[in-house]
């Protein structure tokens, strides 16, 4: 007796929540087999959809791209009509927490790293320092996080030519951690506006802001302005400073990262649908061409779930969905086929950002999205594949991991629903 | 492959190696641990640093990443000893949930923190003592359930309590648990061991200390609802689990009771027992810590057949139509997800089950820690920090529409109830309720 629903979706990023809310619009039991603590809390939080195609970009309209991606790649699949119903999903899940909805184009946000980065939906406390607004910008950095450089994220932004002056100035937070203390910890400082010499975290830090500003008409710093509390501290830091105040995307450990993953796991929950975490799905019983049960190792036990349908959203190389050796590539759980060239030292190019093979490794799928063989024939009727796992996107180029997610989870798990419910 | 496990390093003559270089063992005997993959595997994206409830609270402590893989590097130097911030470290193992790369974080502050307590540790400090004393709960346990009442009206007497702080320091904040009247093997052993007898669906029960000593209508709650589902129901001769013993550094303690569980567990498996823990850290150690730090004869077979009670039912009986085929009359609940259950994934089976049973509200109150992380929030230093780490889930409690709270681990109902004053019941309680 193995535990069993309608619909198992293996993983826990985006692609998978995606996956799970759209199986479970079309009235199926959805589980969600997720391993480790969502890979969302690594992300920038960005919702980006497609920034660069055939040589082109940064794109303005992410749609006109479409046609321009190469042959193979995940959105000539899905279609636009995918790529929307992914953002619909998201927009539902997030609701007023996300900006960008209002238009199909895209929006230019500053990187930590003083990039700019096409992005089709985005945090709200990021949009004052949207860089397709005007204001010259005052940018933050805070000694401890080092994460950060303000200075040398405001040169590169003006070196890439914003329409507007950046200028960033390193502070002393208002109160002092330990050297390696977490972003945080530096939030909840601000969330309970702890009291400092001179009064409290955030009237102190908006003094030390104030007498750095001249002139610009908005500070960013790192996104660190409270957790449980974040509006109120944005409110209240803007209020002090006069100007707008807004957040600068950051890596691990990203604040804007772990707030989508409780938002987006929010929305499971309020759609219903189960979820199972701690333990990776390793294996699998299949009879007839169908998938029968998924076997997850629950420390080091073998526990059997069943579902009529799977999707596979266990994402790339990072996310651990795809595994390399020296001389294969291979998907872990059901072996699915993932093409790659004989020699290894095909796999890069020698430029860092270069066009690499390995970018676009992953599953082969079918129109329904279901992997295939080597002959192109689905390996299992009723195993459909969504997000990183799926090969033919060069995401990190084209700015178009999170879109790719969305779509092939909101169509694999349509499918998936549907036919479990048929 | 790493630069370390290259054979032979053309730059350094063999001199070097030997006065100024000290080569780190890679293939160590088969008997001991190895725990450079480990420390290897991270690639300090700080996600445990995030996860760790101390580190949130307590501005001195390092977090996980340096208890872990820092500090075991730190280690390949002989004259490093173990940081004392180890001792701060509660065992809620939430970082191993959190680390995307596989990195075995509490198998490296097991290990730190034994080292620390072996050779650090003054054996006649205050510290050393209260702290064999809490992490041999079960001892203490048996010396008071020879006179519960006695035992009850000195441990509840605030005198006594005072002195438990002042001496030992042990908090006077927290009422000590009382004893049962009758302890669960007692009872067992009144109502004459199995009444039920099966050659196919037979399980051991690991009892543990608690619902043995001072909660024993769980343990009942649990025979009572094997054997309604034709289970032949075993209760083997057991020790302490271990878990105290590991947050303390009390390895060897914790290896002394473990090889009697082993013993007297593992060889019903060929039998055809699976063994069920009712309580989530007894069912943690002897599937994860066990097989991790102690090299047993048969200790990895009991890892591979060892289950959380809900969890054995739910995989291989048809629990959740029997469940919805039942009711029981109105009642809320207050569900809080202990971290040892989290850890083996079961952090939402209870909800999942009982949101399907007629009568039943019932709420997870968020995924904090509890913040008592067994004796962790006994210690007088740490009881402030132990009840601000609790104060999240003790607000989601009170603002949940039920009024009764639920756990599967002891010490996190022991917090609850202090925190909330609301009495607190075990999952097996209420499924009892429904299905016996």
């Amino acid at each position: 007796m193995a535990i069993t629903d309608d619909v198992l979706v293996i993983g826990g990023g985006i692609a998978a929540c995606t996956a799970a809310l759209s199986a479970a619009e079309t009235g199926a039991r959805v589980r969600l087999l997720a391993h480790k603590k969502s890979t969302l809390r690594q992300a920038s939080g960005l919702v980006d959809v497609l920034g660069y195609a055939g040589g082109d970009g940064p794109l303005s309209d992410p749609y006109a791209g479409l046609d321009a991606l190469p042959e193979g790649h995940p959105y000539h699949i899905v279609g636009e009509d995918g790529v929307r119903a992914g953002l619909r999903i998201f927009e539902e899940a997030v609701g007023d927490a996300y900006r960008g909805g209002h238009t199909d184009s895209n929006a230019l946000v500053t990187t930590h790293g003083g990039a700019v980065k096409p992005t089709a939906r985005y945090p709200e406390s990021v949009a004052p320092g949207l860089v397709s607004t005007s204001g010259d910008m005052l940018l933050v950095g805070l000694a401890g996080l080092t994460d950060f450089d303000a200075p040398v994220a405001a040169d590169h932004l003006a070196a890439a030519g914003v329409p507007f002056s950046a200028r960033g100035v390193t502070v002393e937070f208002p109160k002092r951690f330990r050297a390696d203390a977490k972003v945080t910890r530096f939030a909840k400082a601000l969330d309970r506006d702890e009291d400092v010499d001179g009064g409290t975290v955030r009237s102190v830090l908006a003094d030390t802001v104030a007498e750095e500003l001249d002139g610009e008409s908005r500070v960013g710093f790192p996104a660190m302005l409270g957790d449980d509390h974040d509006e109120e501290v944005r409110a209240e830091l803007s209020d002090r400073l006069g100007v707008p105040v807004f957040e600068v995307p950051t890596g691990p450990p990203s604040l804007l990262g772990l707030k989508l993953e409780d938002m987006l796991f929010d929305a499971l929950d309020e759609a219903g649908v189960r979820i199972s975490a701690g333990n990776p799905a390793v294996d699998f019983e299949a009879d007839d061409g169908r998938v029968e049960t998924v076997i997850v190792d629950q420390k080091s036990r073998p526990t059997p779930y069943s579902a009529d349908q799977v999707v596979l959203a266990t994402g790339g190389l990072v996310g651990k969905g795809l595994d390399s050796d020296r001389e294969s590539v291979t998907e872990p759980v059901f072996g699915c086929h993932v093409p790659h060239p004989e020699d290894r030292y095909d796999w890069s190019e020698p430029e860092a950002f270069g066009d690499h093979a390995f970018a676009r490794f992953g599953v082969v799928p079918d129109d329904e999205l279901r992997p295939t063989d080597e002959d192109g024939e689905p390996h299992f009727e009723n195993l459909r594949a969504a997000g990183g796992v799926v090969g033919g996107a060069d995401v990190a180029r084209e700015k178009s991991a999170s879109g790719v997610s969305l779509a092939t989870g909101a169509v694999a798990g349509r499918l998936a629903g549907e036919e479990a419910t048929r | 492959m790493s630069d370390a496990e290259s054979p032979g390093n053309p730059t350094l003559t063999p001199d070097a190696q030997t006065d100024d270089f000290e080569a780190v063992e890679v293939f160590p005997d088969s008997t001991d641990m190895d725990l450079r993959p480990g420390a290897d595997n991270c690639y300090k994206c700080t996600a445990c640093d995030v996860s760790c409830p101390v580190a949130e609270v307590d501005d001195e402590f390092p977090g996980p990443k340096f208890q872990g893989p820092e500090q075991w590097r730190l280690k390949r130097k002989e004259d490093e000893a173990v940081d004392d911030s180890i001792m701060s470290c509660s065992n809620c193992m939430r970082c191993d949930d959190a680390c995307p790369s596989g990195v075995p974080l509490s198998q490296m502050h097991n290990t730190a923190r034994g080292e620390y307590v072996d050779e650090e540790m003054d054996k006649l400090s205050r510290e050393y003592i209260r702290n064999r004393i809490l992490a041999n709960y079960g001892t203490l346990a048996q010396l008071g359930s020879m006179f519960p009442r006695l035992a009850n009206a000195v441990m509840g007497n605030s005198v006594v309590q005072r002195i438990n702080e002042k001496v030992l320091g042990i908090t006077a904040e927290r009422d000590f648990p009382e004893f049962a009247t009758q302890t669960f093997r007692e009872w067992w052993n009144e109502r004459g061991g199995p009444q039920v007898r099966s050659e196919e669906k037979r399980v051991a029960y690991f009892h543990g200390c608690y619902s043995n000593y001072n909660t024993p209508e769980v343990g009942k709650a649990m025979v009572r609802l094997f054997e309604s589902f034709g289970y032949e129901v075993v209760v083997p001769k057991q020790r302490c689990s271990g878990t105290p013993m590991f947050a303390n550094g009390m390895l060897d303690d914790a290896k002394r009771a473990a090889g009697i569980n082993v013993e007297n567990f593992a060889g019903l498996i060929p039998e055809g027992y699976d063994i069920i823990a009712s309580c989530t850290s007894c069912s943690m150690s002897l599937r994860q810590e066990y097989p991790e730090l102690f090299d047993i004869d048969g200790i990895e077979d009991l890892s591979a057949h060892t289950y959380e009670a809900l969890e054995y039912l739910r995989i291989h009986e048809d629990l959740e139509s029997a469940v919805r085929e039942a009711s029981v009359e109105d009642q809320s609940f207050a569900y809080h997800a202990p971290c040892h259950g989290r850890n083996q994934g079961l952090d939402r089976q209870a909800v999942e089950l009982f949101r399907q049973l007629d009568g039943v509200e019932i709420e997870d109150v968020g995924d904090s820690c509890s913040g008592i992380s067994g004796t962790y929030g006994w210690k007088e230093e740490k009881y402030d920090k132990s009840m601000q780490i609790g104060a999240d889930m003790f607000d989601h409690m009170e603002h949940a529409q039920g009024n009764v709270g639920m756990t599967e681990c002891p010490t996190c109902s022991m917090q609850m109830e202090h925190g909330t004053g609301y009495d607190i019941k075990h999952p097996l309680q209420l499924l009892e309720e429904a299905l016996v």
